[in-house]
């Protein structure tokens, strides 16, 4: 069904594929996401769309091999299928012409970065991009990121390519200097936060794409509710874009700790497997 | 029955069934009323009587014959219809209260029929038409069985991996075993029903795509789709989950087979459990058979008022789930790391008779009280899910954002019906199963008006 037509290995641990999913490259939008299975027996997980190509029926995804079903999705080959992908869902994401706008990608969320740059390009946006990595090694889709950023920042940790430090660090000395209007970030929680941190004394519009745990996607299960302005949402129908300044990212980041020891347990399952 | 020692720790089915000498016994006591009360209490149309004779006379192929003229889904609806207030509350015999075990003997009859593989479900004539079904439980299904036998090109959508909606992801194996699911939809697929898993109608496609691709009428069963929640405070600490995430996780994503399958589902030493229907009588259930030690069901009402079935609370008692009632929950308390570690509850005062016949419960002021607990589920009900209403803003809705539909289940979109959880709020399978009927016998009625295919 879903066969995957190609796969790249963007930067350690990092891989992009495309997958056959004619109905879900029709209707996508920058934002949105699907939920897969890699096999019956497997989880549903969310994925942010990275791109759609309708002539040819496929969606594109990146993501980083952090647990066991991004692994065993890692572990698939061109040419084999992966057992279910619902999508497009969630809502898209709200693009107009906002001015100056900065839009922040941190880890394997710059490839979630990339859709929303190209969506206020064309919208007729100024569109600064930073993206954040742990080390080079991490490094992906920078040149990508240049064909729709007016200036594009990068940022590692260790200070092995560009800028020293944080992305929102990278955006605070922006901001200092010049006028910001809209700002998007999408990445790890703390990140996100941070980012947040940043542009709320100066009142500068800020959304975030929250990543928390789905099952169905749909809006059933409830498990991706997180607070915002003191308020229960579910990501998956009622975002994932939400007003940076009302998240409650402390809750956020503890409801994505929940399943860590299982985590661990099912690793060990298969690196066990492997031996 | 399963012993009870064995019941609390697997996910076995619980009620056995009958045997065949149990059934004979149990047939030849209806006494064949040639007004038989008890159809008029199934929505199903079930023609009870009928199927208890060709029963009795051991023409077990003529009594399944007879079953599926009007249900298509009989080895589910055997076991989960509230038959205690549908046709066994009208039997006769119910008079000196034993009635006519009508729901254990249909059960009997579709087990035989799906081990033997009797295909009873006949396709009518192709007549041209085009039928989409969104959504696969026992709505859906009804509905897709009824236009198969009709003679329609029927095609289900459905947004999980998986056919049979609550059936699949709701209902916990031990009442309702996932592989009587999957042939009972078997039997409809070989019938010619087609099945298309994930698309979520609403999301991948709209209904009015769905008439773009050349659907004559659309039917939509998708039922509730989203969980209530209790605005207190704590309700996002870790530890608490809706029913619908506990019952997805244990059911349909089969966590308590974890690692073997990858979703992970965590129950601590001591559950409460929030609500008294039936998901909160199936959650409790669950979480005593994933280890949990100690059990407590809070409901607000009376025990008496309980929404769920007598016989599931029964068993529930028996596998060692406690009830308190008269209690509702004020907030959850948590610790440094975001967990539950208790419900401060208060507890209520029944007062005068409400809208629904149960006394409304009123909280004593100062009767606060903690109860600890690690995990905490909501069972509270269910609201409607609004994607496809949100994408088809000319089906009418009510303030609540549930489908408004005519008497035959005709909504305010023409060609598009709808039917169970999402016309009438969180109900039962067989009221689901009622209205799908109503809606598929009146789809066929106005597109043979309009020569079918020809709009």
């Amino acid at each position: 069904m879903y066969k995957i037509l190609e796969k790249h290995l963007l930067a350690e641990g990092i891989f992009k594929i495309k997958i056959s999913a004619p109905l879900i490259a029709e209707k996508f939008k920058p934002g949105q996401f699907v939920v897969l299975m890699v096999n019956e027996t497997g989880e549903r997980i969310p994925l942010t769309i990275f791109d759609g190509d309708v002539a040819e029926g496929s969606i594109t995804l990146v993501f980083q091999e952090v647990g066991k079903t991004t692994s065993l999705l890692a572990s698939k080959k061109v040419s084999e299928e992966l057992f279910s992908v619902l999508g497009p869902l969630g809502r898209p994401s709200a693009v107009s012409k906002f001015g100056n706008t900065a839009v922040i990608g941190g880890g394997v969320g710059v490839a979630e970065a990339y859709p929303e740059a190209k969506a206020l390009k064309k919208a007729g946006n100024y569109v600064i991009g930073v993206a954040g990595f742990r080390t080079a090694k991490k490094l992906f889709m920078v040149d990508d990121l240049k064909e729709f950023c007016d200036e594009l920042y990068i940022s590692t940790d260790d200070g092995s390519v560009g800028y020293r430090g944080f992305v929102h660090e990278v955006l605070r000395n922006l901001v200092a200097k010049k006028k910001i209007d809209y700002v998007y970030a999408v990445g790890p929680v703390p990140m996100m936060k941070a980012v947040s941190d940043v542009t709320r004394p100066l009142n500068i519009r800020t959304t975030i794409s929250a990543n928390p745990i789905m099952i169905d996607g749909t809006g059933m299960c409830g498990v991706c509710r997180l607070e915002v302005g003191g308020t229960s949402r579910f990501a998956c129908v009622e975002g994932p874009e939400f007003d940076a300044h009302q998240v409650n990212f402390e809750l956020l980041e503890a409801r994505l700790r929940m399943y860590r020891h299982e985590e661990h347990v099912c690793r060990l399952q298969e690196e066990g497997r492997h031996k | 029955m399963l012993p009870i020692q064995r019941r609390a720790k697997t996910f076995e089915e619980v009620n056995l069934g009958f045997s065949e000498e149990q059934a004979l016994s149990e047939a030849s006591r209806c006494l064949q009323c040639p007004k038989p009360y008890c159809m008029a209490g199934c929505p199903a149309d079930v023609q009870i009587p009928k199927f208890i004779r060709a029963l009795k006379d051991k023409d077990y192929r003529k009594a399944i014959e007879i079953i599926y003229e009007t249900n298509s889904l009989p080895a589910i609806t055997g076991r989960v219809c509230q038959v205690e207030s549908q046709c066994e509350k009208a039997c006769v015999l119910n008079r000196s209260g034993n009635p006519i075990a009508i729901g254990a003997l249909e059960r009997f009859v579709a087990d035989l029929a799906l081990r033997e593989g009797w295909k009873a479900i006949k396709r009518g004539k192709l007549n041209g038409g085009k039928v989409a079904v969104v959504g696969s439980g026992p709505a859906g299904l009804t509905a897709a069985g009824d236009l198969i036998k009709f003679g329609y090109d029927v095609t289900v959508f459905e947004a999980l991996h998986k056919v049979g909606g609550v059936l699949s992801y709701g209902i916990p194996d031990f009442r309702l075993p996932k592989d009587v699911v999957d042939k009972e939809v078997k039997t409809l697929t070989e019938a010619g029903v087609k099945i298309v898993t994930d698309v979520c109608v609403g999301r991948t496609l709209t209904i009015d795509e769905l008439f773009k691709r050349g659907y004559d009428a659309v039917f939509i069963g998708i039922g509730t789709g989203v969980p209530a929640m209790l605005n207190i405070p704590g309700s996002n600490l870790n530890g608490i989950y809706t029913a619908n995430e506990f019952l997805v996780r244990a059911v349909l994503m089969r966590a308590y087979l974890f690692p073997s399958y990858n979703t992970p589902i965590k129950v601590g030493r001591k559950v409460v459990v929030i609500g008294g229907g039936n998901t909160a009588v199936d959650s409790a259930r669950v979480a005593l058979r994933l280890g949990a030690e100690e059990v407590q069901i809070i409901y607000r009402r009376r025990e008496e008022e309980m929404p769920a079935r007598a016989e599931e609370i029964k068993n529930a008692k028996e596998e060692g789930v406690k009830i308190m009632p008269l209690v509702s929950p004020e907030r959850f308390i948590g610790n440094e790391s975001s967990e539950v570690t208790a419900v401060e509850c208060v507890r209520n005062q029944p007062t005068y008779i409400d809208a629904s016949g149960r006394s409304h419960p009123v909280p004593i002021e100062g009767s606060n009280f903690e109860v600890s607990a690690d995990t905490v589920i909501i069972a509270i009900g269910q609201k409607a899910n609004q994607l496809i209403s949100q994408t088809t803003p000319d089906i009418r809705i009510d303030s609540d954002g549930y489908i408004v539909v005519d008497y035959n289940a005709m909504t305010s979109k023409p060609f598009v019906w709808a039917g169970g959880d999402i016309i009438r709020g969180s109900a039962t399978v067989i009221q689901a199963i009622g209205d799908a009927k109503r809606a598929a016998a009146d789809i066929d009625r106005i597109l043979r008006k309009r020569n079918i295919g020809e709009r």
